[in-house]
């Protein structure tokens, strides 16, 4: 398998302004991203993550470090490197003048997309997207989520084999976001890869191979979610489901660091007469994983930029 | 590469063209404001009427060219859609180059509706044709280049509109386009020489009264100077905006 994405000592500074000293939002990033996975950067709004997706895409240039993606270098043949990747930023960036059809029209004209074949991809775009019925309207006029899958169907206008998502389900209600986040695993199916950036611990956990977790610009882990996992795991962790003869049901969780079957049989010792339901073995969470490598409280992901508190989809 | 900006710049014009400037407002604000400026020194002066039409066709250009140019992409930056054509195979000059194409497309436009009123009314026998097309052309390419330099430096809408008005409204009255330079006071005329529209005026009224090329050349020189230096300055300060 190649590797699409090869990073090596990615930093950016920021100078110092007025009221602030210079600003290392991402410090000395490493990384490689296997052609067909779908890889994503977890981490907190303003650990870096963006930073990082500007930097890959050539809309910033990096302070230090470099990058071989698709096999171009990064800071000498950008150029090429932007025809054969399709980019879908934070914010939904479409014309609002231009209607659903004509924004992928236009989005293939700027890639050099033959004109014979326009109308066609525009149209499949908009099927396998669920904007058949939108096709006429106005960006401006489409829903939020709409907006989201529209722009994410003009990244891929051009058949790039790598596609860079920055939060591509911020901001979206339950049901855009699960939808949304189908059609990226379907992606993987295409054998396009995928570099994602989310903030939501379910959405890494449900849609990617390998995570990187990124905090204050720093990647403090990197493996598949499975590994992660494991490797956070130090005791294994029982749940233990019990009833009482009203039916009342309590669960009891026992750590066990050997002999399981002991620790259980404890456990059952002290039911009091309570009937067995469910044993089952708990693994860590993702999000178990980031508060114990990252110290911080998962409350921190649910900030959005501006300073608001509160999640937008969680689940999905 | 070069396939790949040449694509650019022609797309990028067109979606422009048909997202900003063929709208109502733009081409009323083109044509009209001019005209009325135009139509009220007439009233005052009725005997020079045929002297105005090289202003009237300057102004026309100006006001065409830079009324959505010198918005749009501060606009598409504030709204996020800059970023996209960012994001696209083509060079921050090729990108600019698109902004500009439209611009001029679209003042080009407008001015030959009025040119077409104006010979018309005042004939076409003795026009240099060749003329008077490197001058529109010229002259459309330094106005589209300021409004792109107006529109990179700024980073709201209010303000480039601000500061186009600045721009336009001084080279209005200094330009040659009511009051011939060589009667202004000598500071004025100083002034003027540093100011695109007035030799875009002095291009246009030689085209109009069967000039030679000879004679425009100066002019010519100057507008594709003032084209070039814009634009370079319009790529640098993109680049550094966006770097």
């Amino acid at each position: 398998m190649n590797d699409i994405i090869q990073a090596n000592g990615l930093t950016k500074i920021y100078p110092a302004g007025k009221n602030h000293s210079p600003l290392r939002a991402v410090d000395g990033v490493d990384f490689t991203v296997r052609q067909g996975e779908v890889f994503g950067f977890l981490g907190p709004n303003g650990a870096g993550k963006t930073t990082t997706i500007r930097m890959l895409t050539g809309l910033t240039r990096p302070t230090i470090g470099s990058a071989r993606i698709l096999d171009f270098d990064l800071l000498s043949d950008l150029t090429r490197i932007k025809k054969h990747i399709g980019v879908v930023p934070e914010a939904s960036n479409l014309y609002d003048e231009l209607t659903a059809f004509d924004n992928l029209v236009f989005s293939m004209q700027l890639y050099g997309v033959p004109r014979r074949e326009w109308k066609v991809r525009a149209e499949e775009l908009l099927f396998r997207f669920r904007l058949s019925e939108k096709r006429d309207t106005p960006f401006a006029k489409l829903s939020r989520g709409m907006k989201r899958a529209l722009t994410i169907a003009a990244a891929l206008s051009h058949h790039p084999p790598l596609v860079f998502l920055d939060e591509p389900t911020t901001g979206l209600d339950v049901m855009s976001a699960r939808s949304l986040r189908q059609m990226i695993a379907a992606l993987r199916e295409q054998d396009v890869t995928v570099f994602l950036t989310t903030h939501y611990l379910e959405e890494a956990e449900r849609l990617c191979d390998r995570v990187a977790i990124i905090v204050k610009g720093r990647v403090v882990a990197l493996d598949t979610v499975d590994r992660l996992k494991s490797n956070a795991q130090q005791k294994t962790v029982i749940e233990v489901t019990l009833a009482n003869p009203e039916g009342q049901q309590e669960k009891k969780r026992i750590e066990c660091d050997n002999g399981v079957e002991a620790e259980i049989q404890h456990a059952l010792a002290d039911a009091n007469g309570q009937r067995v339901l469910a044993v089952n073995t708990l693994r860590p969470s993702l999000e178990d994983v980031f508060i114990q490598l990252t110290g911080l409280n998962t409350e921190v992901m649910l900030v959005e930029k501006g300073g608001k508190g509160g999640g937008g989809n969680a689940g999905g | 590469m070069l396939a790949d900006n040449l694509r650019g710049i022609f797309y990028i014009a067109l979606k422009d063209l048909r997202a900003y400037y063929f709208k109502p407002p733009n081409i009323s604000w083109g044509i009209l404001f001019p005209f009325a400026f135009v139509l009220a020194f007439a009233i005052r002066n009725p005997g020079d009427t045929g002297d105005l039409v090289p202003g009237l066709l300057g102004l026309t250009l100006l006001f065409g060219t830079t009324s959505m140019e010198a918005i749009v992409i501060v606009f598409e930056r504030r709204i996020g859609s800059l970023e996209r054509l960012m994001l696209a195979p083509v060079s921050l000059a090729a990108l600019l180059g698109g902004k500009m194409l439209g611009g001029m497309f679209f003042g080009l436009t407008v001015t030959g509706v009025v040119l077409v009123v104006a010979l018309a009314f005042f004939g076409a026998a003795g026009v240099n044709w060749l003329l008077l097309i490197l001058a529109l052309l010229l002259s459309a390419a330094a106005f589209s280049a300021l409004g792109a330099f107006v529109s990179v430096s700024v980073r709201e809408v209010f303000e480039a509109q601000t500061l186009a008005n600045f721009i336009r409204f001084p080279m209005m009255f200094l330009g040659g386009v009511f009051v011939p330079v060589d009667s202004m006071p000598p500071v004025l005329q100083v002034i003027a020489r540093f100011l695109p529209l007035t030799y875009t005026v002095e291009a246009l009224r030689a085209a109009l009264s069967g000039g030679s090329l000879g004679a425009a050349v100066i002019d010519l020189a100057a507008l594709t100077g003032f084209s070039l230096v814009l634009f370079a300055l319009a790529v640098r300060v993109l680049a550094r905006r966006s770097s």
